[in-house]
């Protein structure tokens, strides 16, 4: 493990600037990922756990700044590279499963084609190698190869999603980013497709991100867990630790506010009031508003890092031990 | 997306509360519309046209002579020759027959805003409710209707107008009339039919069935008021569309008006001026500017409402 | 007619509050290129199950099990093809609800509400949050003006939207996820239903402010003694608000029981695959590979066997050559229709 990290994101800041000033989407995250590793963020909607999937992949709109950080892919940084540049990273080396992506292929195209077309803008291969190595692709995901000369219409959710998948996994990447990859799928499907994701990326010795809202969905696809709040990581550590001993106040209550179908039956937790809006976030720690462990410190500085082993948190009134 | 102006919170009276909410939606909207300048442009002429038409017979009553100014059938005595060039007493000359361009001009703005106006208004109610209804009851409702609506667009619109002068006659509010049932149940109602299909698929509207709320419930207060800013910007088409019509049949002498922009080049051109535009600028200009300019301001107006109406479609 | 029925089900518990019985909806499937014989899609097939007064039942399923239509048909936003609704069916005179038609229909309406999924879109975006709320109370023309406001305010504290004066004229865009969530609870409760279908009305919000807003819809059932039919596709969420679940697929109830019961000790293989297929929040925690392969498809003329043999693991032939199985008995009030549980 003393290689080179896969990614390796420091000092993170991206805002978007809008009309009434600047959304602090992303604000000073920092992780890193090795190779074969699955790291899960979690978070609510607009922590800006998305955001940062965009941001990696530099796939941002025009109103969208990088203001600071570094993302070292391999080594390199690609936050000052020119969008040719970026295009020879894109689906080569780091490639993403989107939000929502079973409604992002084409309808009058065939879906084999739409992969093959992918390949060849990246890899300049023929055409016949293109094919066969659809076929194969579609092997790795459980698609039936007949599908390849299918339309997307003919494809269940579930399927749509596995090409989707395939499509991704096209060129090698070192890094899949996964947004969502099954919120929009009924549970049973899902299994099949979180199973296949693990297992492809064990075989393939490949690293993933995995963004969800789904504490339960990232609990066991993750190795490494970032819990964001507001626009920054809050708590990151393995994932085991990150669920048994959590130090921030806000994981332990999404933990607590969690429901499960096993295990015993415990009250559920609640949090009040709203996430904080990101154009004007409050000072201190951003979670101090909501939080039931805030004082007067909390309000007024940024709270620093605690360390337990390779589990930190941001945070002035740590949890736990 | 939180507004800044908090809401009037004590619910004083039910109505002021309305007043009060209505008043702050009306304040966005204007600072978007003004954000749009073009919009800002359109206002401008319609506002100089309405000034226009208010300061005629307040002119007529005080400065200006009926025998010599009246639109109609007031003569120059003080011209030697007809038509006679802009002078001091007649700013913008006077026509073949003698009578002072200004002053038809003037009493003419008038009756363009009257069936503009009406046009749309008349447009927009039949245009509303049909793709309200359409699109709320679905079925032969909607089948019946839409091929009416075919029917009046492949109507040519011109050579209908043509046909009924001929047959019955026809005045302004007659004009307005026949404008306002071709577009409504034509292509304004397919419009705004299809806007009302994205709000009838909405979950507010089963929550309203749900509660017991009927069709006409339904459809005046959850349909309509989700079409009318679109309904709004067809108005503002729609004045154009009639203003130009009018111009055009009053051109051909179709029109059974007093005065109108489109008659007096008619008139022009009946006594054979048309072709001498160079030498009798202020028979043409004066007229046929004010048609393209009005009907153009509404054009803008119309413009720059979408641009209001639309992100907040979005947003909502 | 009423009183038919009154006679035919003289001794029902009077805690029963609503009772459905063999209720259907087909739908004519539309043709399309690769469907060209238009089919009968069996959308509910022949369901029946009671809710008792402050009992909330739990409609679990898959997309596509016929769940929300189940939901529509109790409040006849959509008409059922064949099958009883009975509400109070103790009483003497319960009313059929299945076919009710014009007035009876308005005024039946007071009694069964629904609360709909997406908070975005359940609230018309040009009327004020006193509008929406007040809707039910003007269809219904119960009370002037004042009134409502009273009632509208009254409501709004009661959903926790306190003061309720600072919500009363604001718009649905003004208020968060969670806030126009309760707003949808206040405009379903203002009528005083007994009755109130839930269509997923937690799953679009976020988890810290999911259980503010299903522990307060299990507070006002206690309170205002209202009977659920809570349908939601995550049975953890089931876990915490229903006393009751059903389990659907493909029209027909598989099973039900009491939550606890059926979530340890699942009786139907479908059930059991269900449950072995929800992630758990739990790292170390490692579960059963889900036993079943395939999705659920479409039942256009399904044939006359079990709706589940296709994908079973217990199918055998006898499940083949049988009609679908009925509900029975599996143990402890629990009913599950298989014949190999």
């Amino acid at each position: 493990m003393s290689e080179r990290p896969v990614l390796a994101v420091e000092d993170l800041t991206m805002h978007y600037s809008i009309k009434a000033g600047a959304v602090r989407a992303v604000d000073g995250v920092t992780f890193s990922i090795e190779r074969g590793q699955a790291l899960g963020l979690v978070g609510e909607s607009g922590s800006g756990k998305s955001s940062i999937a965009m941001t990696l992949l530099r796939l941002l709109p025009d109103n969208a700044q990088i203001l600071r950080g570094k993302i070292l892919l391999d080594g390199v940084d690609i936050v000052p590279l020119s969008e040719e540049r970026m295009r020879e990273y894109r689906w080569n080396r780091i490639s993403m499963i989107f939000q929502a992506a079973m409604n992002s292929l084409n309808p009058v195209y065939k879906v084999g084609e739409q992969i093959i077309e992918a390949l060849e803008a990246h890899l300049e291969s023929a055409r016949e190698e293109s094919i066969e190595r659809v076929r194969r692709l579609y092997d790795v995901v459980n698609l039936d190869p007949g599908l390849i000369v299918r339309y997307p219409h003919e494809y269940s959710g579930g399927m749509r999603q596995r090409a989707i998948i395939a499509m991704a996994l096209a060129c090698e990447p070192d890094l899949i980013i996964a947004d969502e990859p099954t919120t929009a799928l009924d549970v049973i499907v899902q299994d099949h497709i979180l199973r296949e994701m693990r297992s492809i990326q064990a075989e393939l010795d490949m690293s993933m991100i995995y963004i969800s809202h789904d504490m339960a969905v990232i609990a066991e696809v993750s190795d490494v867990v970032g819990v964001m709040y507001a626009g920054k990581i809050v708590e990151l550590g393995g994932t085991a630790d990150v669920f048994h001993s959590p130090i921030h106040p806000y994981t332990r209550s999404l933990m607590s506010a969690f429901p499960s179908v096993t295990g015993k039956k415990r009250e559920l937790g609640t949090l009040t009031g709203e996430p904080p809006n990101l154009l004007d976030p409050p000072e201190g720690c951003r979670f101090h508003p909501r939080c039931p462990y805030a004082t007067d410190v909390c309000s007024n500085q940024e709270p620093p890092k605690v360390r337990r082993g390779n589990h930190w948190a941001a945070c002035w009134n740590p949890q736990g031990e | 997306m939180a507004v800044s102006d908090s809401p009037p919170t004590a619910p004083r009276s039910l109505w002021a509360v309305r007043a009060a909410l209505a008043a702050r939606s009306f304040k966005q909207s204007w600072s978007m519309f003004r954000g749009t300048r073009i919009g800002i442009i359109g206002l401008a002429i319609i506002l100089f046209y309405l000034l226009l038409a208010a300061a005629h017979p307040i002119l007529m009553n005080t400065v200006w002579d009926e025998k010599i100014y009246d639109p109609v059938v007031g003569y120059a005595f003080d011209e030697t020759r007809q038509p006679a060039p802009p002078s001091w007493s007649h700013p913008l000359g006077t026509d073949p027959l003698g009578r002072d361009v200004l002053s038809q001009l003037m009493y003419s703005a008038r009756s363009e805003f009257m069936l503009g106006l009406l046009a749309a208004l008349i447009t927009v109610s039949i245009g509303t409710t049909v793709g309200a209804v359409a699109a709320y009851f679905g079925g032969v409702v909607d089948t019946v209707l839409m091929r009416l609506a075919d029917i009046m667009i492949m109507l040519p619109g011109i050579s209908v107008l043509i046909v009924l002068s001929a047959l019955i006659g026809v005045e302004h509010f007659e004009l307005a009339l026949i404008i306002g049932i071709l577009s409504g149940f034509g292509g304004t109602g397919v419009v705004l039919k299809s806007q009302a299909l994205s709000v009838v698929v909405k979950p507010y509207i089963e929550a309203a069935r749900a509660a017991g709320g009927g069709p006409v419930h339904i459809i005046f207060v959850h349909i309509v008021p989700n079409l009318l800013p679109l309904s709004f910007l067809y108005m503002m088409f729609t004045v154009t569309g009639a203003i130009f019509s009018e111009a055009v049949l009053s051109f051909l002498g179709l029109l059974n008006v007093r005065m109108s922009w489109g008659l007096m080049i008619h008139t022009t051109e009946s006594a054979g001026y048309l072709l001498q535009v160079g030498e009798y600028w202020w028979l043409i200009f004066p007229a046929s500017l004010s048609i393209t300019l009005l009907c153009s301001s509404f054009y803008l107006v119309g413009r720059s409402l979408d641009e209001v109406v639309n992100p907040r479609l979005r947003r909502s | 007619m009423t009183l038919d029925i009154a006679k035919l089900v003289p001794s029902l518990d009077s805690r029963i509050l609503l009772k459905v019985e063999g209720l259907r909806k087909y739908y004519r499937a539309t043709a399309n290129r690769f469907r060209r014989n238009r089919g009968l899609i069996h959308a509910v097939d022949g369901i029946d199950f009671e809710v008792a007064k402050d009992e909330s039942l739990g409609l679990v399923g898959e997309s596509g099990c016929g769940k929300t239509t189940t939901g529509k048909l109790l409040v006849r936003l959509i008409d059922p093809t064949a099958g009883r609704i009975l509400l109070n069916p103790g009483q003497q005179q319960p009313t059929d609800i299945a076919t009710l038609k014009g007035k009876p229909l308005k005024a039946f309406r007071r009694k069964v509400q629904i609360i709909f999924q997406d908070p975005y879109e359940s609230m018309n975006p040009r009327r004020t949050i006193f509008d929406t709320v007040a809707e039910p109370l003007k269809v219904q023309k119960m009370g002037g003006t004042l009134e409502h406001l009273d009632r509208v305010s009254h409501m709004l504290e009661l959903v926790g939207l306190t003061p309720p004066s600072t919500f009363l004229f604001r718009y649905p865009h003004e208020l968060s996820g969670g806030q126009r969530q309760r707003v949808a609870i206040a405009r379903a409760l203002i009528v005083e239903p007994a009755f109130v279908v839930a269509d997923e009305p937690t799953s679009m919000l976020d988890v810290s402010i999911r259980t503010g807003v299903m522990r307060l819809m299990e507070e006002l059932a206690a309170r205002l003694g209202i009977g659920y039919l809570y349908i939601t596709h995550d049975l953890a969420v089931a876990r915490y608000v229903c006393d009751r679940i059903a389990v659907m697929y493909l029209g027909k109830i598989v099973e039900v029981g009491e939550t606890e019961e059926l979530l340890q000790r699942p009786k139907h293989p479908y059930t059991q695959a269900l449950l072995s297929a929800v992630p758990v929040p739990d790292p170390t925690f490692t579960r059963p590979p889900v036993r079943i392969k395939g999705g659920v498809s479409v039942p256009v003329d399904p044939p006359d066997q079990c709706r589940f043999y296709s994908r079973c693991p217990l199918a055998d032939d006898f499940c083949r050559d049988n009609p679908h199985p009925p509900l029975e008995d599996k143990g402890a009030g629990q009913l599950a229709a298989c014949y190999k549980a």
